[in-house]
């Protein structure tokens, strides 16, 4: 099995597990207060089910099994976004064991076209996508430079980090915390915050890998 | 006979729902819930929903009500799950969802079409109160 997939599975979750409470008071103060125990759960069922795979596992696999868990298992608006996003992924990772510049860029592409496809959402309405995209963009950027791996998902971190900052100056259009309008703005968005968590444990695990 | 399922982000309203709709509708009439995580929490499990649509369905296409929010993405997931035969007798109603999920079980077990049902289930948003 791909264990260094598994092993970067794992410290994202720990980082989720580690951020519930943030999750949760965001979520609290512009929707309902779930995000942070949906996601801990989700994460928490999808690692379980990894970690039962067969060792011959590839990524497109691993992944799979992470999309349909958290589809069943997190039970707000993440569940099928981030699981379409995992499943996307792992379709471009099919037969993949170890993932390159450019498996990652198609990997990374196919989830964002996944959320925006299921969210029906572009950005600027104060939802994940305000960290994936230009996470996206910085980290392909990166690719084309010919930066390495590493470099390229430290820029994503970057423009994920200045996204979640951004959602704090803009109204929500999507999802729950539309219905405050206006007193939307100010907040930070939790679904663009757990984006950025994500990718920031994923960075974290491969520079203290190498 | 059109299958009829019920996503909620609650499974007591789900249950009741199909409780209600089946009272209104012909004997064996299938009418499935789909509501709340299998954890008991409030929330929609596409998975769920995806086997909801597979019991529901004899041949004739199943009608799924939503309520809302999450409830339509995790619906609009489970049909991507499903398989293409099946996928394509599946119609998402865009109604209220108790007065829909009645109507439309009246509707189905009487034998009528996927696009009757339908039709029966989003003429129920103009059942106005007062």
């Amino acid at each position: 099995m791909s264990e260094r997939v598994v092993a970067a599975l794992t410290a994202i979750n720990n980082a989720i597990s580690q951020n519930k409470q943030l999750l949760t008071d965001l979520d609290a103060a512009i929707g309902d207060a779930d995000h942070g125990i949906n996601m801990t759960r989700g994460f928490g069922a999808a690692l379980v089910k990894v970690n039962e795979l067969a060792a011959a596992s590839d990524v497109g696999m691993i992944l799979k099994t992470v999309g349909m868990t958290l589809i069943a298992t997190v039970g707000g608006a993440a569940g099928p976004l981030y699981g379409t996003a995992f499943l996307r992924a792992a379709k471009a990772a099919q037969g993949v064991i170890d993932v390159d510049g450019q498996t990652a860029v198609r990997m990374f592409e196919a989830a964002i076209e996944g959320i925006k496809q299921r969210g029906k959402a572009t950005r600027g309405e104060k939802t994940m996508l305000d960290a994936l995209e230009p996470a996206y963009e910085a980290f392909i950027n990166g690719i084309n430079a010919e930066k390495l791996l590493i470099e390229c998902l430290g820029l994503a971190c970057e423009a994920a980090d200045k996204g979640v900052e951004y959602t704090k100056t803009i109204i929500a259009t999507k999802g729950r915390a539309s219905y405050l309008g206006e007193r939307s703005r100010g907040h930070q968005d939790p679904g663009a915050t757990s984006s950025y968590i994500m990718l920031k444990a994923l960075a974290d695990f491969c520079q203290s890998g190498r | 006979m059109v299958g009829i399922v019920v996503v909620s982000h609650s499974a007591k309203i789900a249950e009741g729902i199909c409780d209600m709709a089946a009272q209104m509708a012909r004997p064996g009439q299938k009418i499935v819930a789909a509501g709340g995580t299998d954890d008991g929490r409030i929330g929609t499990d596409a998975v769920k929903i995806s086997e909801a649509v597979k019991a529901a369905d004899d041949g004739s296409g199943v009608l799924i009500m939503v309520d809302l929010g999450s409830a339509i993405m995790s619906t609009e997931l489970a049909l991507e799950l499903l398989n293409e035969n099946l996928q394509i007798i599946v119609q998402i109603a865009d109604a209220p969802i108790v007065e829909g999920a009645i109507t439309a079980a009246v509707q189905a077990s009487v034998g009528s079409t996927l696009a009757e049902v339908l039709a029966a289930a989003e003429e129920a948003r103009e059942l106005r109160k007062k």
